[in-house]
């Protein structure tokens, strides 16, 4: 027996490689699993979950194609068979789009994708190419819509103790995590490795992952869901900083309150002193509050980060008052201090010895606090897949990679992940990123590298295809790829554009 | 490349699948223990099918005239359980869904407290029965047409703790005509290669049976290019008696080496059975038919 004696010795991503040589005329390897059987033409695995039709390596999971109807959501067909005749009324070229979801890999690829299509669109003959890419580069950027604190910068992001990821520069209302990446998964032990590739998995298939931070919170993430913090779920995004709280609200609190401090984490904002209460010339306060002033009006780290207020730790607002100036407050005088959020808010006139007295919050600046959460968005996670397409999975497009980069950098190429848009970076290689809710259900698997599977599809002119060195012998007409994979049907997503049209 | 795949059935049993693995797991017991039973084996079964494909050449060789060494724990159950039967053509993968089976049950109730347990690999059965538990089974001759065909229960104080059913009609290729061959063990290996042998003798020549070489039906078959059986058409009574004859003399001699417990083997409506010694009750059997039964005590 010539066969190699320790097949799991080698890189699982090289087990088709060339020099195993057992892969030739009519016999082809599969590499579902670690077996690596042999399956001759017509034969199924010893699974029988994978056969050998016609010296391609069908997997009985069914390609996903999506489809597009005039009035959308209109009926697609459930599924078929290979080889049973379909009447083509319900499919056509024009409306019908083959995703890599279930189209399988074949890497490495030295051979052409699975599906090479060829449709019209327009008049024009365009080629989808159609694979499931293998993604060791490859992470998420995830999106947290809260202000709470969630632990510092560069902390790690751990599951089941391992690191999987770190916090990042936070954006505007939302924390940011990056996760995963090929230092996590191939560069840490092999658990590490596991356990990323086990939450990238989950996330970017939506379901939920539950993580804890360094140094800050626990947080369940699911992709369109809203983030749970220390098992309380954020319902609500702030409606801005303090600072642009003040801006936004300023004319509706004249007259009604003679002090508004809204307490953020960021930039706390106090009115009388701001841009905002000097432009409606209101009196000045008096009432000077903890942290680090920015500009007048605007104080930097008034508390610590935390579960509190506004994003801080504090629980009563009063403690973030260093003093009130007695030769500018006055008795009477009444101040509404709120969160970004509205979520929290207390109403206090100050008593004789100038000392702020909890009352009644009248009904006009309840009206405004209301305001407030009403224009804080829902809170909610995004997932954002994030990988470079840039390396060999290219040569099963076309023979001359780095035309394709270029074709689909000048716009020729459209890229497309399970029929979803994507972004496409400036610079070198092809590195995308795509909301994975844009997606179909679980469009991602991964192999044991680890690395993570992702369907990916090239969409371009016959012609560019040609030019470029592409696959030409191996492009299949639509119903003949049809009819050679056994197959499931949705409905296009009315959100996505169609990528089967000429670019202009 | 996929990895092991877990997933529990609404029932409570624990499936565990990758690559041709495929196991139906259950445990009985108070819910932690199960929970931490169910633990157990996903976690034993992280690395089964790697380890034995490392050794997959070795395994699919036959055997000769040195007792192979594995180094793999299921390998070397897979060894030890065809090893006494190398004077037929054999090769451990003989034995290897009883091996899987009997490893994964070992993890399964290892540490804990189970009041009964069973892992099922494709029909390969091992399971765990404390003083008090019992096990009914039934065989089904046909997977295509599944039926209670004959059952069996089995008691703690019996020895027997593997069952195995072999066929053409299986998964596995088969070199006899057997419609199934079901063999009572000390373990589901044991059971196993004992199955694949008794159901490769139930044979005779007859012109309905069309046979295959092996490899024409799988390219990495262990039974390379020896002919397995594809079809079998109506037989005259008499092939039927001779090869089931031919299979129940197979489990007879393998009993008699202390191989295996007990033995029921079906052909196109005719059965066998071989006793097993102690405590074991054949329900259905003893119901039915009993004239047509060949019986060795």
């Amino acid at each position: 027996m010539n066969e190699p004696t320790h097949p799991l010795e080698r890189d699982p991503e090289d087990a088709l490689s060339p020099d195993a040589g057992e892969t030739s005329g009519d016999v082809i390897r599969c590499d579902a699993c670690p077996v690596l059987c042999r399956i001759r033409k017509g034969q199924s695995g010893a699974c029988d979950r994978y056969a050998n039709v016609d010296g391609k390596l069908v997997r009985s999971d069914p390609l996903l194609i999506l489809q597009r109807t005039i009035e959308q959501g209109g009926a697609v067909v459930p599924f078929l068979e290979p080889g049973k005749p379909w009447k083509g009324n319900l499919i056509s070229a024009s409306n019908t789009f083959v995703t890599g979801v279930g189209a399988t890999t074949t890497y490495p690829d030295y051979k052409p994708a699975p599906f090479i299509v060829a449709s019209k669109a327009d008049g024009i003959d365009v080629v989808t190419v159609v694979t499931e890419g293998i993604f060791s580069y490859c992470g998420l950027k995830v999106k947290i819509d809260t202000d709470r604190y969630l632990g510092p910068e560069q902390s790690a992001v751990r599951v089941g103790g391992e690191q999987i990821g770190h916090v990042t520069t936070a954006e505007y209302g939302s924390q940011m995590l990056a996760l995963g990446g090929v230092r996590h998964l191939t560069g840490g032990s092999k658990k590490e490795g596991n356990v990323t590739c086990d939450a990238m998995l989950k996330l970017a298939n939506r379901e939920p992952v539950e993580m804890a931070i360094d140094g800050g919170a626990k947080v369940v993430v699911q992709a369109g869901a809203a983030p749970v913090v220390n098992d309380e779920r954020e319902e609500r995004m702030r409606v801005g900083c303090g600072s642009a709280t003040i801006g936004i609200f300023a004319r509706q609190w004249l007259g009604h309150c003679d002090e508004v401090i809204v307490v953020d984490d960021h930039i706390t904002g106090v009115l009388t002193e701001h841009q905002a209460g000097r432009f409606l010339d209101m009196r000045p306060g008096g009432i000077r509050v903890r942290g680090r002033k920015s500009t007048p009006g605007r104080y930097f780290k008034v508390a610590q980060p935390g579960l509190g207020w506004g994003g801080t730790d504090i629980t009563d607002p009063l403690t973030i008052i260093e003093k009130i100036d007695p030769k500018t407050a006055w008795p009477g005088m009444r101040v509404l201090m709120v969160s970004t959020t509205g979520e929290d808010a207390e109403w206090f006139v100050l008593d004789e010895a100038l000392k702020p007295q909890k009352a009644q919050m009248p009904a006009p600046v309840r009206k405004v606090v209301e305001r407030i959460a009403e224009n804080c968005e829902p809170a909610l996670c995004s997932v954002l897949f994030m990988g470079g397409a840039g390396g060999s999975l290219r040569a099963g497009v076309t023979e001359n990679p780095v035309r394709l980069t270029r074709s689909v950098k000048a716009l020729e190429t459209t890229v497309t992940c399970g029929g979803a848009p994507v972004y496409v970076w400036p610079g070198g290689g092809i590195t995308v990123m795509v909301d994975v809710l844009r997606m179909p259900e679980r469009s991602f698997g991964y192999v044991p590298t680890p690395a993570l599977v992702l369907p990916i599809e090239f969409t371009l002119p016959l012609e560019a295809y040609r030019g470029m060195g592409g696959h030409a012998e191996h492009v299949l007409p639509l119903d003949k790829a049809l009819e050679r994979a056994r197959f499931r049907a949705e409905g296009w997503r009315v959100d996505n554009p169609w990528p089967v049209a000429e670019r202009k | 490349m996929n990895r092991p795949v877990s997933a529990r059935l609404p029932e409570g049993r624990l499936h565990l699948q990758h690559g041709p693995i495929d196991l139906l797991i259950e445990a009985w017991g108070t819910p932690h223990e199960i929970e931490a039973a169910y633990a157990r084996a996903e976690a034993r079964f992280q690395d089964v099918l790697e380890t034995l494909v490392a050794e997959l050449p070795m395994l699919r060789a036959p055997l000769g005239e040195a007792y192979p060494l594995f180094r793999g724990p299921v390998a070397r159950r897979m060894a030890a359980a065809v090893w006494p039967h190398r004077a037929s053509f054999v090769t451990p993968m003989a034995a290897v869904a009883g091996a899987v089976a009997d490893e994964m049950l070992e993890a399964l109730v290892a540490g804990g407290a189970l009041d009964k347990a069973l892992v099922n690999d494709g029909g390969d059965i091992a399971f765990f029965l404390p003083p008090g538990a019992s096990l009914r089974a039934a065989v089904a001759h046909d997977p295509q047409r599944p039926a209670l065909d004959a059952g069996i229960a089995i008691g703690a104080a019996s020895p027997v703790r593997g069952l195995a059913t072999s066929g053409w009609r299986g998964r596995s290729q088969s070199l006899g005509i057997a419609d199934a061959v079901t063999v009572l063990a000390r373990s589901a290996a044991q059971a196993d290669a004992a199955a694949t042998l008794v159901a490769n003798a139930v044979n005779v020549q007859h012109p309905t049976i069309r046979r295959a070489p092996a490899r024409a039906l799988k390219e990495d078959s262990d039974l390379g290019e020896r002919f397995v059986t594809i079809e079998v058409g109506v037989l005259p009574a008499c092939a039927v008696a001779e090869a089931l004859e031919a299979g129940l003399a197979a489990a007879a001699a393998m009993r008699a080496a202390g191989l295996i417990e007990g033995a029921y083997l079906a052909l196109q409506g005719e059965r066998r059975l071989l006793e097993p010694t102690q405590d074991c009750a054949v329900p259905a059997l003893n119901s039915q038919a009993q004239s047509h039964q060949g019986r060795i005590r």
